[in-house]
């Protein structure tokens, strides 16, 4: 009894010190790589955690001149005015529309252009058609809203033409009706293209030899695609979809905030310009910050559903199950 | 990219004349849908006031050419001050994002070095929850990045997304390289300079146009951070002059449109002059990279 005592106590220091070492030995040998990383892992600190500290002003009311430390509590004071704002429904009541119809008409976009794409038996011409379609990605949303307004505004080309046929033009530039389909077509235009990059990367991932296969046993090019490519595609979709509907609230910030003037508040107000307005324009910081607060919570609860609904469908999604 | 020339299998079949024309015909009108609005707004900043008034805006076939709104533009003091901003911006911003992301992504690329792994749940923490924009602004301000140039940098300076592709590019292509160096003495320094750097140009390029273009188009940090027009990068100077319509200030163009210099040049050409002038380090970099994209991208895409 009283030797295990011993062993004990001279064994444990032994351990321990070991395992110093190697801590130690471990830090000094990978020294320089840490250096390396600090400069990166600084400005994450001050950019990206420190404001998420600042969250806590969402239950303040914020003053400029008091700060974060002394800014008076308000308690759930922002969001009980927040959800009574029938101002900040109709900016949810957008965000939804507009991801909604992104994600009917959009998401599809990239999948047949890439399809198609690998179609092309030239290599050359494939380059090129690659090359043009990856460019508009590479374009600010500036450049591309001003190219849209040159061509699709009331001073553009085809209303021109519309005018000197006689027939009835339309600003659809201007158009609150129509702007969630403007938008869209502005997203699909600017980022379609460069969309295709992953799903060419599933294409060349699948095995040539099942085509080949499929072909002799009498499966014709529609039967292929739809029992070969499709189900090779299957899990790139699926993982796109989820992070689709993980960011379903997030919805072009600069590309709203940069055509509000011209279509309205309300067709244009969606969350994150909701945001902007209530809290930096018109100061009111501690209301804008709720405003997001209520965002990153409710993404974080669709990542989590839509995984949710991955794995029921027996893909991976973001995370394992 | 592929180089080699693609042969149809023995096994597939010939596309049929009308499947074969509707692909032809789709490809062309995504190719037209694309290219000819960004010529219209280039041929329209090289076009004289007669060009525009027949076309009655973006010109198609011009009448006559002119680089009087080039002149013009090139003579505005404002324009040019922003040019030099945007050029200046995104020069120093990209130097700064590559050597810090190359540098983080290369001291994260050994797997089982001490503490890479809470370092990089860390970095991918911030691409999924984030503070948001107001509080971000408030911490920019609080340290007096408003009203100065480094709130158009250093917030945005190190996308984790690129820190990613770059570290699983360093940590699969070049090891049998490093531990080559390794034997040799070569310290980590060495090692990153002289055998990952020289072995990684494609994905470097890649990163590095990125980045670039990032800056380059930087429009709303300008916009929250800076008050003063005498500051503006070029894009605000589109934003304000040519989106909003707002009278540019020494070039006549007004609120109307109307326009009190040159009686032979339509304001429309000038605005068009200066989306030229924000299209063109694109278009002049970009086919040197674009070749690079599959390599460089789809590798980080792929390893996750």
């Amino acid at each position: 009894m009283s030797a295990i005592t011993t062993e004990k106590v001279v064994v444990q220091p032994a351990v321990e010190q070991r395992r110093r070492l190697r801590w130690h030995d471990k830090l000094r040998r990978d020294r320089s790589l840490l250096i390396m990383a600090t400069p990166a892992v600084l400005l994450l600190i001050v950019f990206s955690y420190l404001p998420m500290f600042g969250l806590v002003t969402a239950f303040q009311q914020y003053d400029i001149y008091y700060g974060f430390n002394n800014s008076p509590f308000v308690g759930g004071y922002q969001f009980a005015r927040l959800f009574t704002d029938r101002l900040f429904w109709q900016a949810l009541e957008n965000t939804l529309v507009i991801s909604a119809v992104q994600l009917v008409l959009y998401f599809p976009i990239p999948i047949a252009l890439a399809l198609m794409l690998n179609s092309i038996m030239s290599a050359k011409i494939r380059s090129f058609v690659q090359a043009v379609v990856y460019l508009p990605h590479f374009f600010s949303w500036v450049l591309v809203i001003t190219i849209f307004q040159e061509v699709l505004g009331g001073a553009g080309p085809i209303n021109h033409f519309l005018r000197e046929n006689g027939m009835a033009t339309w600003d659809i530039m201007t158009d609150p009706a129509t702007f969630k389909y403007l938008v869209t077509a502005q997203a699909v235009w600017k980022e379609a293209g460069w969309g295709i990059i992953v799903f060419l990367a599933a294409l060349a991932a699948i095995d040539q030899n099942l085509y080949e296969a499929a072909a002799a046993d009498g499966a014709g090019r529609w039967r292929r695609l739809w029992h070969i490519t499709l189900p090779g595609m299957r899990s790139v979709i699926v993982l796109l979809l989820v992070l689709r509907l993980g960011n379903a609230l997030t919805v072009g910030f600069e590309q709203m905030l940069i055509q509000r003037q011209a279509v309205g508040r309300d067709a244009s107000e969606v969350l994150d310009t909701f945001a902007y307005f209530y809290g930096v324009v018109n100061n009111n910081f501690s209301y804008g910050t709720a405003a997001g607060v209520f965002k990153g919570v409710l993404s974080l609860i669709l990542i989590y559903a839509a995984n949710k609904v991955a794995h029921v469908f027996g893909e991976d999604g973001l995370y394992r199950r | 990219m592929t180089t080699e020339v693609l042969k149809r299998a023995a096994w597939e079949e010939k596309p049929t004349p009308a499947g074969h024309g509707a692909k032809t015909l789709t490809i062309a009108v995504v190719l037209a849908v694309i290219l000819v609005p960004i010529y219209m707004v280039v041929i329209t900043s090289f076009s004289t006031q007669a060009s525009v008034n027949e076309a009655g805006g973006l010109v198609l076939v011009p009448s006559g050419l002119t680089t009087a709104a080039y002149e013009q533009i090139f003579s505005n003091q404002l324009i040019m001050h922003s040019l030099l901003v945007s050029f200046g911006i995104t020069a120093i911003g990209t130097a700064i994002s590559m050597v810090v992301s190359v540098l983080c992504a290369y001291g994260l690329s050994r797997s089982g070095s001490f503490g890479h792994r809470t370092i990089l749940m860390l970095l991918i923490f911030t691409m999924f929850f984030s503070g948001g924009l107001i509080p971000s602004f408030l911490v920019v301000a609080a340290l007096g990045g408003y009203g100065s140039y480094w709130s158009l940098i250093l917030p945005g300076a190190v996308s984790v997304f690129n820190v990613l592709i770059l570290r699983s590019f360093f940590s699969s292509t070049a090891q049998d390289l490093i531990d080559a160096a390794k034997v040799d003495g070569a310290g980590d320094w060495r090692t990153l300079w002289s055998v990952v750097l020289p072995t990684s140009k494609a994905v470097l390029a890649v990163m590095t146009l990125f980045y670039a273009v990032g800056y380059w188009n930087t429009f709303f940090n300008a916009l929250l951070y800076l008050p003063d027009n005498g500051m503006w990068p070029l894009q605000m100077i589109v934003y304000t002059y040519t989106l909003q319509g707002n009278s540019m200030p020494g070039t006549g163009v007004t609120n109307t449109g109307q326009y009190f210099g040159h009686q032979e040049l339509s304001p429309l050409s000038i605005q068009m002059a200066v989306v030229t002038l924000t299209l063109i380090p694109i278009l002049l970099i970009y086919p040197f990279v674009q070749r690079h994209f599959t390599k460089g991208v789809l590798l980080g895409a792929i390893k996750g």
